[in-house]
């Protein structure tokens, strides 16, 4: 399934037949949904499976944006709680010392792990890699390519799935 | 003229190297507790500027070759994957992760619903997210106790483990009618929601007639209103008189009122009088006539 969203050709996967990576060229992300039927203990609804992974989706590219460019104010549209004071943190400890960072090339594994049964909160987990590329006053310092295990929470609001919890955890979890 | 730029260049970035004096990374543990203070070994002469880089903490430090790189329990406590980039010195260049610490230190507790009727089997659910000092999620496996207590003390509970952070559990809403106690506890941090638990609807309506005092006119009152489980019916639970009679049927709506329901209707001959709440049926009287 595609999910039309600001995320171009990032792809929703269902059927494990079909779960491979699928990859779309170099700038753009490329996902892999794990089926959602065993979810629990709330069924996930379709809406809520395409409207979780989208704005997830969106959320790091928000997150991709605001680092690089040392604005905390565009976390605003997908992050919020813990996760949005955490990273602007970080934002703020970037314009301090003059350093931009970049989180790009991304793919993702994602896995639906917990949906509450009020459904108030969903968890995932992502097998991300990406590349972390840095500047210090605009000088390149370095990239690095990163393979991370995520875990993050979101909540819904009025219009969308905001992330609450953003965390790399334990590697050796790769699934 | 260009040979000797090239020569000059490549002496220049030869001279950096030896400078900083080693090719292999630099050895930071693979996985520090959030908290913890550490200090990582270099090797080599001069200086070099560190990096430390993700989503959670930046770090720049000037470190001088060949003494330790110290970080104290302040310095990285964000939970998350780091990259390690050495200035000039791509060899060197490494990643590891800052992990929550195991030990809980606050609970983020969701109770739902905050009001529900009395005897719901399984209708009353609670999800625990655990964090460490730090506000990191604790991914290690913790037991989370979950204790459900009513108006009169009688409480049941559960136990759940986190998995990636979370537990949750579903109860069930006592007998007893008032507010009940829901606490999540993980470790030595406790989280409390009051749950307030409503009777159900009402049980077995019944009133009785009689005449009013007044002539052609009857009273109507209502035992106390309780539910299937014995608590008192809210006030204000609106109770419907009804007679029906030749010709015609007239309706009376009653709150309750310290638990009972009273009013007065026209006296009419072979009349029968039913009583409701909602879509709880009462009693029915016949009146005959005569006061």
């Amino acid at each position: 399934m595609r999910i039309r969203s600001g995320i171009p050709k990032a792809l929703m996967v269902s059927s494990p037949l079909l779960a491979a990576f699928l990859l779309f060229g170099d700038a753009k992300p490329s996902v892999r949904v794990a089926p959602m039927d065993s979810v629990g203990p709330r069924p996930v609804e379709t809406q809520t499976q395409a409207s979780v992974v989208r704005d997830y989706l969106k959320a790091w590219e928000t997150l991709d944006g605001a680092m690089s460019q040392n604005r905390a104010d565009l976390l605003d549209g997908y992050f919020v709680g813990i996760a949005k004071e955490k990273l602007t943190d970080t934002i703020h400890e970037q314009q301090q010392l003059g350093i931009e960072t970049n989180y790009r090339g991304q793919s993702h594994d994602l896995h639906v792990v917990f949906y509450s049964p009020e459904g108030l909160s969903i968890q995932l987990t992502d097998n991300i890699e990406y590349d972390v590329d840095v500047r210090d006053h605009g000088k390149a310092v370095g990239t690095q390519h990163v393979r991370a295990r995520y875990v993050a929470v979101l909540t819904p609001t009025e219009s969308k799935w905001k992330v609450r919890v953003f965390q790399s955890g334990d590697r050796t979890n790769w699934q | 003229m260009n040979e000797r730029i090239a020569y000059f260049l490549g002496f220049m970035a030869l001279s950096v190297s030896l400078a900083l004096g080693q090719t292999s990374p630099l050895r930071f543990p693979e996985k520090v507790e959030a908290g913890t203070a550490f200090s990582v070994p270099t090797t080599g002469s001069g200086t070099a500027t560190v990096y430390i880089v993700g989503p959670g903490d930046v770090v720049r430090r000037k470190v001088q070759l060949g003494e330790s790189l110290t970080f104290g329990p302040d310095d990285l406590h964000n939970a998350g994957h780091y990259v390690v980039f050495v200035e000039g010195s791509s060899t060197q260049n490494t990643q590891f992760e800052v992990a929550a610490s195991h030990q809980p230190a606050t609970l983020s507790f969701l109770a739902k619903p905050s009001r529900l009727s009395v005897n719901r089997p399984e209708g009353i659910s609670g999800v625990a997210y655990v964090f460490d000092a730090f506000r990191n999620l604790v991914l290690q496996p913790a037991s989370v106790s979950f204790e459900l207590s009513d108006s009169t003390g009688k409480a049941q509970s559960r136990s759940a483990t986190t998995r990636d952070g979370v537990a949750w559990v579903k109860m069930n809403s006592a007998a007893k009618a008032g507010p009940a106690q829901f606490q999540a506890a993980a470790g030595n941090v406790r989280e409390k929601r009051v749950i307030q638990q409503v009777p159900g609807d009402p049980c077995a309506i019944r009133m009785t007639v009689r005449g009013a005092g007044k002539k052609e006119r009857i009273a109507l009152e209502t035992e106390p209103v309780r539910d299937c489980n014995g608590n008192p019916v809210p006030d204000g639970t609106i109770v419907t008189f009804t007679q029906t009679y030749r010709g015609g049927q007239s309706t009376v709506d009653v709150p309750l009122k310290r638990g009972v329901a009273r009013t007065e209707m026209p006296a009419r001959n072979d009349a029968v009088i039913s009583v409701a709440a909602g879509v709880v049926m009462g009693n029915e009287v016949h009146w005959s006539g005569g006061l």
